[in-house]
């Protein structure tokens, strides 16, 4: 018993704590480590809620995958850029601020009144069982390719048309190079859009 | 499995949703922006997991997966645009791409 309680709340500071580093972290590749330590405590919170298949994809795609796509492009781009401190718009950063702390009251307000919200149907019990008869792996491909079929295909047509796109546009790059310093609005518009 | 109460994962998972809007909002780098949009994309995967738990079925789960796809889709994309972006202007920042405004 008391040992979840122990992982919860490691897992809770490490968590929210690296996730509020992210806003005050100056350079680009600091939030990305932190980005990386707060996905992998959300990994714990899957593994304590007994979706275990999800949080390994967690840790493998997100952690892994995109996380090492993120840093390519920063890489890419040079790490040393400043982040510009004026406001063109102004008092923008003491609005959000504002309005976060109306969205975190409303959100602690919420939590509050249903933090100890138990369930009559029973749900830790079923998941338990299904995790330890047919293992959490079986469990999600049963519905994903059952009744979530069709929507998992339509899933490739999604994927299929991000390829294409990436191609388009990586295409643009090095092919149709412009000469240095000419502008060319109308692919610059596009490219904004 | 865990004895903690599902509402306190709700609240981390609202706590770290918020995070991700003040930081789009306050942050002006385009790389960092996104980063903040795949946080808030986790929290709702956190959400995802803990209604699985809650109501005792699997499909909270398989939406896990689909939120996967949609963001894998997503950052490809918006790294291609924000590189085509940041190649033409020598600049991160949002607000330097304001062509279409008026």
């Amino acid at each position: 018993m008391s040992l979840d309680i122990v992982v919860f709340g490691a897992m809770f500071v490490v968590t929210l704590g690296s996730a509020l580093a992210m806003i005050f972290a100056r350079n680009a590749v600091h939030v990305a480590l932190l980005l990386v330590l707060s996905q992998v405590g959300l990994a714990v919170a899957f593994l304590l809620q007994g979706a275990f298949f999800i949080a390994a994809v967690q840790i493998i795609i997100y952690a892994g995958a995109i996380m090492v796509l993120f840093l390519f492009v920063i890489m890419l781009l040079g790490v040393d850029r400043r982040e510009a401190l004026d406001e063109p718009l102004r008092g923008q950063r003491v609005t959000a601020l504002i309005l976060g702390a109306l969205l975190t009251a409303q959100v602690l307000y919420v939590a509050w009144l249903g933090l100890d919200v138990t369930f009559a149907g029973g749900g830790q019990e079923a998941i338990e069982a299904i995790n330890s008869e047919d293992g959490n792996v079986l469990g999600v491909a049963r519905v994903l390719f059952g009744r979530y079929l069709l929507p998992f295909e339509v899933t490739s047509v999604l994927l299929i048309t991000a390829v294409v796109g990436v191609m388009v546009l990586a295409r643009r790059i090095y092919s149709a190079a412009p000469p240095p310093g000419a502008e060319r609005p109308s692919e610059e518009k596009e490219a904004v859009a | 499995m865990t004895e903690v109460p599902p509402g306190y994962f709700l609240a981390l998972a609202g706590l770290l949703f918020t995070v991700g809007v003040v930081g789009v909002l306050i942050r002006r780098n385009a790389i960092v922006m996104f980063m903040f949009i795949e946080l808030m994309l986790n929290a709702v995967n956190l959400f995802f997991v803990t209604f699985a738990r809650m109501q005792g079925n699997l499909e909270g789960q398989v939406l896990v997966f689909f939120v996967l796809v949609v963001a894998a889709a997503e950052v490809v994309v918006g790294l291609a645009l924000i590189l085509l972006i940041a190649r033409r202007r020598a600049s991160l920042d949002v607000d330097n791409v304001r062509l279409l405004k008026w």
